[in-house]
């Protein structure tokens, strides 16, 4: 098991996604309106690249000629055959029970707990008054 | 006939002798069109009849055609094929008209003609509604129309026409056919508004009859993602003699791009395979496999459900010899769905008994 | 810590993939071609452009899922269209998947199809120009198809004379979406040159035939769109077919390119029984159909058919022939096939290698 400081939680901004490597894994990280969620770098389908993918929201539709959006940028759409993955659980638009993307729990430690705590990440600076993004895999 | 029913033959053709048999049943002023203009027959030329396809020659007999009267679609039929009943769908190319109005009241004539001359006349006998196809309006009144009579147990409309029929102008035809229980059968055929293939008009019939089938995966891919099964979560289609084969490779390639694309088409709300299997029927003739049971049995695998197929012999179209219409390689277990129960299930109609008609009360059998 | 680009790695060098990519396709632009096109002709696209069978000025006539039909990684970092720069199409598909040979078809602008048949000459004559510039030229690996302004049957079969015997060129490119059948008579001149000249013809989905792209009339959306390639292709091969072309040109080799390949068996079934019936309209056809489809037609595999069972793709790839099965990534575009997860993992090292690339070397005479 790998514990490991991956970002600087203000260096990824609302809207925003960053790509780290955390014990050899591929992962994007994704701010959703100061929330953090972690998926696998890798699509479920054939493997495209989820970090590339556009954000957007869920279109769904109570019948047909009627138009609604929701989750507003809290879907990923790999960059390749567009598969939608849900930013908050992985889970795959079109087949939710078998293809979803890998989802990492994030979590946000304060600066000053990772200098003390046993998991700091050698390479990685750590100054006691930021917020950290802390990956367990 | 015998109370236990082995064989529920699902498509049959009635041949119409000539647009004069239809003067009995048209209103004075269409009879009087026909006499005044000349107009001597509305034939489609999607079946040539002279066309070795259009009709098989043991059933033909020396004649151009066949499939003219009861007694003989008694004999080669009912007693030929071992069919308990036949669903009758009339192919004269009443759909072909241009004007509306003329196309309506042709095909309200045809639908008499075959009630009186038909339905009346064997018990064993049930008819689909052939539906005009330029106006809804049309084709909703006259599906309201026979559907007062329950041994019209389906709507019947071609699988190319003017515009593609999941388009949403269709739908009050769809919410009719949906609260009557009534499945909408989509028949080989053309209303030649278009040419029979997407790139413009071949040169050989071969190609003609060969283009049904693309007919059949594009209406069908506009019924799906026009959203009419979501609509209408009761609506049963029937595709008539679309060759059937072609549909694995449809459902895999649709249901791979829904993946990415359902997007555009939200409403569509799973895989398109499952629609299919939950919406769609198809009947058996023809079938377009090789002789080869073994491929044949993989090819029924590849559909992934028992549930799909309905027994058919198209007579008097000419796709098999001899008195087994259905291909070699189904198991007996699944055969006996395709004769009996599939087309039960999928037409609810048939439940209900023509006058002294000895159909068991639940439908089925045992 | 972090990294721009994690590669997942290919299989270790003693067991390299070794693909041939049947349908690359790199983007020009007018002004690459400007060098090879008369003034009259820059003149004429910059006033009226191009002029499509179909209603819009610009683009395409059912908007795509995403920009440019592009993969959204495919974006060259410094600017252009996807597959409009070398190096950036060396890096992300050539060089990451260690492809041998990449075959690049051009879907626009080269003026196929265009409504000015003068100006479709002009352009498909620019256009080959310009890809060994900017291609085949600069990168060995890269063999491109001959553009050919096809509604021109005998423009055309000069143009495949002029450039046939140049090492670039590794097919003739026709587009699926043509104004009329592919059997039909006035394209005979170019089955009848590529056949003489050694060269496969590659038929590419898309382009705009000018008819409603249903027998029923006009499809309301891109997916119905994707879907109607195959109604497209199983109309143009049967034409083929039954218009005697195979008969006409025995070596003739046409390869169909990103329709997919699940629907060509049934197909096959499908003529071989009206074949039967109705051969009296058809004497010219000597076999049944299935077997000129099984000794003239090759099948890119992309997109490929994903199906709910492994071995109903084996039994169609058994059914189609594992000799006539060529690899195809569709680069740049959405729906790519990675080589190394396409494939059923259960196929043979031997099925593996004919179809990534033996086939493909076969057909074409690749070193």
């Amino acid at each position: 098991m790998a514990r490991q400081v991956v970002a600087a939680a203000r260096e990824i901004e609302p809207g925003g996604r960053k790509l780290v490597e955390v014990a050899g894994r591929a992962i994007v990280v994704f701010n959703i309106a100061g929330e953090f969620f972690a998926l696998a770098n890798r699509c479920p389908h054939k493997a495209g690249e989820l970090c590339k993918g556009k954000i957007s929201g869920f279109i769904s539709s109570p019948e047909p000629g009627v138009y609604e959006i929701s989750h507003e940028g809290e879907v990923i759409r790999c960059p390749w055959h567009g598969w939608e993955f849900h930013i908050r659980t992985g889970k795959s638009w079109c087949d939710p029970r078998t293809m979803n993307a890998r989802a990492f729990e994030v979590k946000v430690e304060k600066g000053a707990q990772l200098v003390e705590g046993p998991y700091v990440a050698e390479t990685f600076p750590v100054l006691v008054e930021d917020d950290y993004l802390v990956i367990e895999v | 006939m015998s109370p236990i029913i082995s064989a529920i033959d699902c498509d049959v053709h009635p041949t119409l002798p000539g647009m004069k048999a239809l003067l009995p049943y048209l209103e004075p002023v269409w009879r009087d069109m026909i006499e005044v203009r000349g107009i001597d027959s509305f034939e489609s030329a999607s079946y040539p009849p002279h066309a070795p396809l259009s009709a098989r020659p043991d059933w033909r007999d020396g004649r151009v055609r066949a499939g003219m009267d009861v007694p003989e679609i008694r004999t080669q039929v009912l007693e030929g094929l071992g069919a308990d009943v036949a669903i009758l769908n009339c192919l004269y190319g009443v759909q072909l008209a241009l004007n509306e109005d003329m196309g309506n009241a042709f095909t309200r004539a045809l639908n008499d003609w075959v009630r009186a001359e038909w339905l009346d006349h064997d018990l064993r006998l049930r008819a689909s509604i052939v539906l005009p196809m330029h106006n809804v309006e049309h084709a909703c009144d006259e599906l309201e129309r026979c559907a007062a009579d329950p041994r019209f147990v389906q709507a019947l409309m071609l699988c190319m026409g003017e515009v593609p029929l999941g388009r949403r102008s269709w739908w009050p035809l769809y919410a009719r056919a949906e609260k009557l229980g009534i499945p909408i059968g989509i028949h080989a055929g053309s209303s030649f508004r278009h040419p029979v293939t997407s790139l413009g008009w071949p040169s050989f019939y071969m190609e003609d009859y060969a283009a049904q089938s693309q007919g059949f995966q594009s209406q069908l891919t506009s019924l799906i993602t026009e959203g009419v099964f979501a609509k209408h979560p009761g609506l049963k289609v029937v595709m008539i003699e679309s060759g059937v084969t072609w549909l694995p490779g449809y459902m895999w390639r649709l249901s791979k791009f829904w993946r990415g694309l359902r997007f555009e088409v939200p409403w569509v709300d799973r895989p398109p395979l499952e629609i299919v299997r939950d919406h769609v029927r198809l009947t058996i003739q023809p079938f377009d496999a090789p002789e080869n049971q073994e491929i044949v049995t993989q090819l029924i695998d590849q559909l992934q459900s028992d549930d799909l197929l309905l027994y058919s012999s198209d007579y008097p179209h000419w796709h098999f010899d001899g008195q087994d219409a259905m291909p070699p390689g189904i198991s007996p277990a699944l055969a006996r769905k395709i004769r009996i129960d599939n087309p039960l299930a999928t037409y609810g109609r048939l439940a209900i008994p023509a006058p002294s008609l000895t159909l068991p009360a639940n439908g089925g059998l045992a | 810590m972090t990294t721009d680009v994690l590669r997942p790695s290919l299989d270790p060098a003693s067991n390299r993939l070794c693909v041939i990519d049947c349908d690359v396709h790199p983007k020009d632009s007018i002004e690459d071609m400007k060098p090879y096109l008369a003034k009259r002709w820059i003149d004429y696209l910059a006033t009226y452009g191009v002029r499509s069978r179909h209603g819009f000025q610009n683009g395409f006539l059912y908007p795509k899922s995403q920009p440019q039909a592009a993969r959204r990684d495919a974006w060259p970092p410094d600017g252009g269209l996807p597959a409009s720069n070398l190096k950036f199409m060396q890096e992300q598909l050539l060089d990451f998947y260690d492809i041998e040979y990449g075959v690049l078809n051009f879907l626009s602008p080269t003026g196929q199809g265009a409504q000015n048949s003068d100006l479709s000459v002009a352009m498909a004559y620019a256009s080959n120009e310009a890809h060994r510039d900017r291609w085949t030229g600069p990168d060995k690996r890269l063999k491109a198809s001959i553009v050919v302004p096809y509604e021109d049957g005998e423009a055309s079969a000069k143009e495949i004379v002029r450039l046939a015997g140049m090492p670039d060129y590794a097919q003739v490119q026709l587009l699926s979406r043509m104004s009329e059948l592919a059997g039909k008579k006035r394209y005979w001149p170019i089955y009848e040159a590529a056949s003489e000249l050694g060269l496969p013809v590659g038929i590419h989905v898309f382009g705009y035939s000018g008819w409603a792209s249903t027998n029923s009339g006009w499809a309301s959306y891109y997916i119905e769109e994707m879907a109607e390639h195959c109604t497209s292709c199983q109309a143009l091969l049967t034409s083929l077919i039954v218009e005697g072309v195979f008969e006409q040109f025995p070596k003739l080799k046409i390869v169909l390119i990103e329709a997919g390949f699940a629907w060509l068996p049934a197909l096959g079934y499908r003529l071989d029984k009206l074949w039967k019936t109705l051969r009296s309209e058809v004497p010219h056809l000597k076999r049944a159909p299935s077997e000129y489809i099984r000794d003239h037609v090759y099948v890119t595999t992309q997109p490929m058919e994903e199906t709910e069972k492994p071995e109903h793709l084996l039994q169609i790839m058994e059914w189609i022939g594992w000799d006539k099965i060529l690899f195809a990534t569709d680069y740049p575009h959405w729906d790519f096939d990675d080589p190394r997860y396409t494939l059923p993992p259960t196929l043979s090292r031997e099925r593996r290698r004919q179809i990534l690339s033996e086939n493909a070397r076969q057909l074409y005479g690749f070193a």
